[in-house]
């Protein structure tokens, strides 16, 4: 081992949890939406919900395949034993996603009578959070391995921590959507989401704080990793940071604040990420095995690298630029069908 | 009855890939000739080439959404059912996978946005291109697949460490044996493809009557392309079934039903034109063959040998049946193209391609065809890899994941009623589409402009 290889599996996980990052993000309102679709029966507004993401949906659902082919890429040993354990919830993932994904063009072609794919939108987006969450508390909680695979039953994730994160994803994702909702649209659902804001931001705020106690509570290595000295000098200020963050977006929202609740709450998210990166570390699938011994060969690491380097960027600015194209208030009567 | 994941698996595997090969198939071409016709329109300014580009977009929309969702089960189902062959070869199949995500997947979504939404918002130069970055993300795409598969194929540039395949040179591992034919093969099965679908739209415009200079584009473009292509893929199907022989002579023994050579030199390989092969007996009932030619066609010599089924062990031999029966249902649908194809040049140069109504009759139901052929194809390639996922390196019956049946037998079944549900939506949607036919295009009403000021107007709440 020279040079840079003993530090491929770090470099990757960050690459990785970049990618992962970005999709909780971009998908995060963009499934969000279609859990609000459930709070109005107001045809314009979900019309406009729908508009609002339209152009988007496809290039942030792309974060996700990144996020599993760079898992498979990267670390083929974790994404094998994690994808097997966890294969009830990720399969309702993506059935779930199949269905609100096709909602988007089914929706507008199916007008007037769309009755069947409002419910697909609203019903996949919600469980796709679901599952999502699901996927996070059986990664926390830890996964049976024996010989280097997954050695435990199909409901091994399923747990009442487990369906806390679902639950606590699903409220996450839909108070990102509606302070996009805040920033991108107005009229009767600018209104409507300015109404759902404070009360999601009180949601989320109890899920994080209950997590943030479940798992040093339940997991003694949690514990540690965040109260052992010298540990503890350099950790506090990022709880204290997502408190802060929760405060000022809720003073954003008290003033009315179009586009500050939605980085604000970005934020939080960003903080929540970083913290449980924090607690899972240096393990890929808790306590079993760690970035180490689940990377791929260096000869494939280095080759990605490469491309990662020069695509990313690239990526990053095309995308920057879809939005950038499409920033602004959504134009009435936009929309192409 | 005892359930076998292995065996539950491979048909999750097979149903849902082959759900998701149909959408490919058609976008691939279609972004293309979407891309062709806005360039058409910068250039002649014609309108039908503008409603015509538009009236393609609306279903390309459809299809492409399809093909995303369906596509992002499959990257996850490596590791929810095959995880096995995730750990084997991770390290070779995920980085082009990755490539494929980062060259591809994001160009294409990203501009897709563009494509669809963005006639009002950016100039129509970047509209174009918007466009033929969608049609080249797609174009990218197959390359970066087909590099996976054709290595899965025939493995080349790798070494076998502790039963893990490492990478020793990616040039020879994407551009690996069989790499070249399968991709041109699959490309120019796609353009076909959507390029039959054009003409029989276009056929059915011609056949109600309705939009005459739109039916009368799309069934001289669509026929234009297919008359290349459909000799050209023959040609290429030809090369791609010798290097079969060189690379995978086991798969080329199946689709031929070549169970043993005969003794005596100089007899030659006959051609077994049809029969019904039995595995049982190692031989083909009912065979109807010419002798010498299945020398001739892939030996090019009259009594060359080429390796049989029975010079492999029984456990190291495909499957015959469905590759027998699904290569010469493609290579059928292949040559009847041919014969279409001559039929409609020949109309063409009479000048009455839009008048004779049989050949349109017969042209307005084509579309299915070009998608059917991809299947047949992909059941020869990948049914004919076996018993291997990947040649020589793995099982299929060793790759799979530590499952109870019992998941995949949920999992299987939910597939089948979404995508079940998904397909009939999709293609209902589309049919009608296709019976509203183009949209007028008034001048001087662009996409966007009229809402413009209201926008403004409406602006104030909430600011």
């Amino acid at each position: 081992m020279t040079g840079i290889e003993p530090y491929l599996p770090l470099i990757w996980a960050g690459l990785l949890a970049t990618a992962v990052a970005l999709y909780v993000i971009l998908d995060g309102f963009d499934l969000g939406l279609g859990i609000l679709f459930w709070t109005t029966r107001d045809e314009t507004s979900r019309d406009d919900m729908m508009s609002s993401v339209a152009p988007f949906w496809d290039g942030n659902e792309t974060w996700l395949i990144l996020g599993g082919g760079g898992l498979f890429a990267a670390f083929p040993i974790a994404y094998a034993i994690v994808m097997s354990a966890l294969y009830v919830p990720i399969i309702l993932m993506l059935l779930a996603l199949i269905l609100r994904g096709v909602a988007f063009e089914f929706r507008w072609a199916a007008k007037p009578t769309h009755k069947l794919w409002d419910f697909a939108f609203a019903a996949g987006s919600t469980l796709a959070a679901l599952a999502q969450g699901f996927v996070l508390g059986g990664l926390i909680q830890g996964i049976e391995v024996k010989d280097g695979a997954f050695a435990g039953g199909p409901f091994d994730w399923l747990s009442p921590f487990s369906v806390a994160c679902g639950l606590g994803l699903v409220t996450g994702y839909a108070l990102l959507a509606s302070c996009w909702l805040l920033m991108k649209t107005s009229g009767a659902i600018h209104l409507h989401a300015q109404r759902l804001a404070p009360m999601l931001l009180l949601g989320v705020a109890g899920f994080a704080a209950l997590v943030s106690l479940w798992t040093p509570l339940r997991y003694p290595f949690i514990a540690e990793r965040w109260f052992s000295m010298p540990n503890i000098f350099f950790l506090w200020p990022l709880p204290l940071a997502t408190a802060w963050l929760a405060y000022q977006v809720y003073r954003a929202l008290q003033r009315g604040e179009a586009v500050k609740p939605f980085f604000g709450v970005v934020g939080i998210f960003l903080c929540c990420f970083v913290g449980l990166a924090i607690s899972a570390y240096p393990y890929l699938v808790p306590r079993s095995i760690d970035l180490w011994q689940a990377a791929g060969a260096p000869g494939s690491l280095i080759f990605m690298l490469f491309g990662v380097l020069f695509l990313l960027p690239i990526v990053l600015g095309y995308t920057a630029f879809v939005y950038w194209t499409f920033r602004g208030r959504l134009r009435p009567g936009e929309g192409y069908h | 009855m005892v359930l076998d994941p292995v065996l539950l698996s491979r048909l999750q595997f097979a149903f849902t890939i082959t759900f998701h090969i149909i959408f490919p198939s058609f976008t691939i071409g279609l972004s293309a000739f979407i891309a062709v016709l806005m360039v058409r329109y910068t250039r002649s300014g014609r309108q039908h080439d503008l409603e015509l580009a538009r009236f393609w977009t609306k279903i390309f929309a459809i299809s492409f959404a399809m093909g995303v969702v369906s596509g992002l089960v499959l990257s996850y189902q490596f590791g929810t059912n095959w995880s096995r062959f995730s750990v084997v070869v991770g390290n070779i199949v995920g980085p082009l996978l990755a490539y494929e995500v980062l060259t591809a997947f994001f160009l294409e979504a990203t501009f897709l946005g563009i494509m669809l939404f963005g006639a009002g918002r950016v100039p129509p130069w970047l509209h174009l291109t918007a466009a033929i970055m969608v049609a080249i993300g797609t174009a990218v795409s197959a390359f970066w697949i087909l590099s996976a598969n054709s290595w899965m194929q025939f493995p080349t540039g790798h070494e076998m460490r502790d039963g893990v395949a490492f990478p020793l040179d990616w040039v020879h591992i994407i551009f690996s044996p069989t790499f070249p034919l399968r991709f041109a093969h699959m490309v120019t099965a796609a353009y076909i493809t959507t390029s039959l679908v054009v003409v029989a739209v276009g056929a059915r415009f011609a056949l109600k009557g309705q939009f005459p200079d739109h039916a009368r584009t799309m069934l001289h473009m669509g026929l234009g392309l297919a008359l290349i292509l459909v000799p050209a893929q023959i040609a290429i199907g030809d090369f791609h079934g010798l290097a079969t022989a060189h690379h995978q002579p086991a798969k080329l023994a199946a689709i031929e039903g070549h169970w043993e050579n005969e003794k005596e030199e100089g007899a030659g390989v006959p051609l077994i034109l049809f029969g019904w092969p039995n595995q049982k007996t190692e031989s083909n009932d009912f065979a109807l063959s010419l002798p010498h030619i299945g020398s001739l066609i892939i030996t090019h010599s009259w009594d060359g040998r080429f390796p049989a089924l029975k010079d492999f062990a029984p456990q190291d031999r495909p499957p015959v049946p469905p590759i027998f029966f699904a290569f010469r249902f493609m290579v059928g649908i292949g040559f009847a193209l041919l014969g279409f194809v001559a039929w409609g040049l020949y109309h063409w140069w009479r000048g009455d391609l839009m008048e004779n109504r049989l050949f349109l009759r017969v042209a307005a139901n084509v579309w299915p065809i070009g998608f059917l052929a991809t299947i047949a194809g992909w059941m020869v390639t990948e049914i004919g890899r076996q018993p291997w996922i990947v040649t020589g390196l793995l099982r299929t019956a060793d790759a799979s994941s530590p499952l109870v049946p019992q998941s995949v037998m949920v999992s299987l079944a939910l597939f089948i009623f979404v995508y079940g549900i998904v397909f009939s939506a999709g293609i209902y949607f589309i049919n009608r589409l296709i019976n509203k036919g183009p949209v007028p295009h008034v001048v001087g009403a662009e996409e966007g402009v009229p809402s413009r000021p209201l926008s403004a107007a409406t602006r104030s709440i909430g600011d």
